[in-house]
């Protein structure tokens, strides 16, 4: 029981971290990671579908006939999405004018059917849950270090756009980072994300090498790369 | 074969169970949610409106004045828009006239753009687009204050060769690596001057009759 629970949130945020190992999701991922907020909103509404669709795939998922399983996953997806969609655009406006143009890119980010084709389709409702949950977060992670690192590169600054989720007070909260910077274009397009990407990576394989080297540490979590 | 008959029929009933039970989840949200998005919509649209003109330079209210604009391709209009007259004491203060710029790098941008009767600009906003977040969307007030250049300039300044983004030889201003997007805004917050200079009489006219 602890074990599962412990396993899936290792996989989750580091063993099979959907971004750095599994590599899946690059389109929105490479896309949406210009600043540190657009990565982590992104992130979190990806997490939030990605719990929900995993959690109603285990539910339905013995209805489900073999042969037509992928289209009837879409669709599970797809509706979990536009729900998600509507709701938050009448309840939960402020959160909407952020994340809203993001949320309709989630249903094309492959991570989410992978999860529920790999796991939610063969295992109970709270484990798959709790699957959705940990990759979900194990990709805002790595959207977040992007972000953060690509806004920083990018533009000198950390937490631009902040304001959108907190009012105009939040201006405050953006640190810059880097004063008088001139800005480099590079990291803000589309080549910057694959970059920074593959120095995540690179980061993520590096520690991995150290730690099998002395001796075969496992269980702990370890820290993440960024 | 019959065998086989049958595991189709049964898989294609399935999905159409699926598909059924999701079109029913989806419209039971629709209905459920559509007046509250509706009335966000128009809270928004207010809001802009409200910003595209000078504070306390109207005393109507301009929603409910709001009159439809046919459709036209100087305004980039396929279907009939709206135009909203501002009106001071009755008499005519501004217009703020719905236009599409068709041409952005991800599809429609919608703007709103306040005129004053002497064809001067009181402002534009965006208040639809899907240019790309990060890059092209800057031509959002929410995220730049780039749009806010266009208040107080008019078809007589700069000049209308002049009416372009400054890397294409004009006075706007762009980011670099994003000129589509703006290059779109400018194009048909020009493209609307030239449609009020054109109609103004009937724009202007018409709040007249109005406010009286």
């Amino acid at each position: 029981m602890a074990s599962e629970t412990r396993d899936i949130i290792v996989n989750g945020l580091w063993k099979q971290n959907p971004g750095l190992v599994q590599i899946l999701g690059m389109c929105p991922t490479l896309a949406v990671s210009t600043s540190l907020v657009n990565g982590l909103s992104l992130g979190l509404a990806t997490t939030l579908v990605m719990a929900l669709a995993n959690t109603a795939t285990a539910l339905v998922s013995r209805l489900v006939p073999p042969a037509v399983r992928i289209p009837a996953y879409i669709l599970i997806i797809a509706t979990l999405v536009t729900m998600v969609d509507l709701l938050m655009h009448a309840y939960l406006l402020q959160l909407y004018l952020v994340l809203g143009i993001y949320i309709p890119l989630i249903v094309v980010n492959c991570i989410v059917l992978a999860r529920v084709e790999a796991y939610a389709s063969k295992h109970g409702a709270f484990y798959s849950f709790l699957d959705g949950l940990m990759m979900g977060l194990g990709l805002s992670l790595v959207l977040a270090a992007l972000g953060g690192l690509r806004e920083i590169f990018g533009k000198g600054t950390l937490l631009s756009g902040i304001d959108l989720a907190f009012g105009p007070a939040a201006n405050t909260y953006v640190i810059h980072v880097l004063p008088h910077y001139q800005g480099l274009l590079l990291a803000i397009l589309p080549p910057g994300a694959f970059i920074g990407l593959g120095l995540l990576i690179a980061a993520r394989n590096r520690i991995e090498q150290i730690r099998a080297l002395p001796t075969r540490s496992t269980g702990l979590l370890p820290q993440q790369a960024a | 074969m019959n065998e086989y008959l049958r595991n189709v029929k049964l898989t294609a009933l399935a999905l159409l169970g699926f598909a059924v039970v999701a079109a029913v989840l989806l419209a039971g949200t629709f209905g459920l949610t559509r007046p509250s998005i509706e009335k966000s919509e128009r809270d928004a649209k207010i809001k802009l409106i409200a910003q595209v003109l000078p504070a306390g330079g109207y005393d109507n209210d301009l929603v409910k004045t709001a009159r439809s604009l046919p459709a036209d391709p100087l305004l980039g209009l396929k279907k009939p828009g709206e135009y909203y007259p501002a009106t001071l004491a009755g008499k005519p203060a501004a217009v703020v006239l719905e236009a599409i710029a068709p041409d952005g790098y991800a599809g429609e941008i919608k703007l709103l753009v306040g005129i004053l009767p002497d064809g001067r600009l009181t402002g534009v906003r965006v208040t639809a687009h899907s240019e790309t977040p990060g890059l092209g969307d800057y031509i959002d007030i929410a995220k730049n204050p780039w749009i806010r250049q266009f208040a107080g300039k008019s078809l007589d300044s700069p000049k209308p060769d002049d009416w372009r983004v400054k890397k294409d030889g004009g006075k706007f201003d762009s980011m670099a690596g994003a000129t589509i997007s703006p290059r779109a805004v400018v194009k048909a917050v020009k493209q609307a001057l030239d449609y009020f200079a054109r109609h103004q009489t009937e724009l202007l006219v018409q709040e007249e009759i109005h406010g009286q």
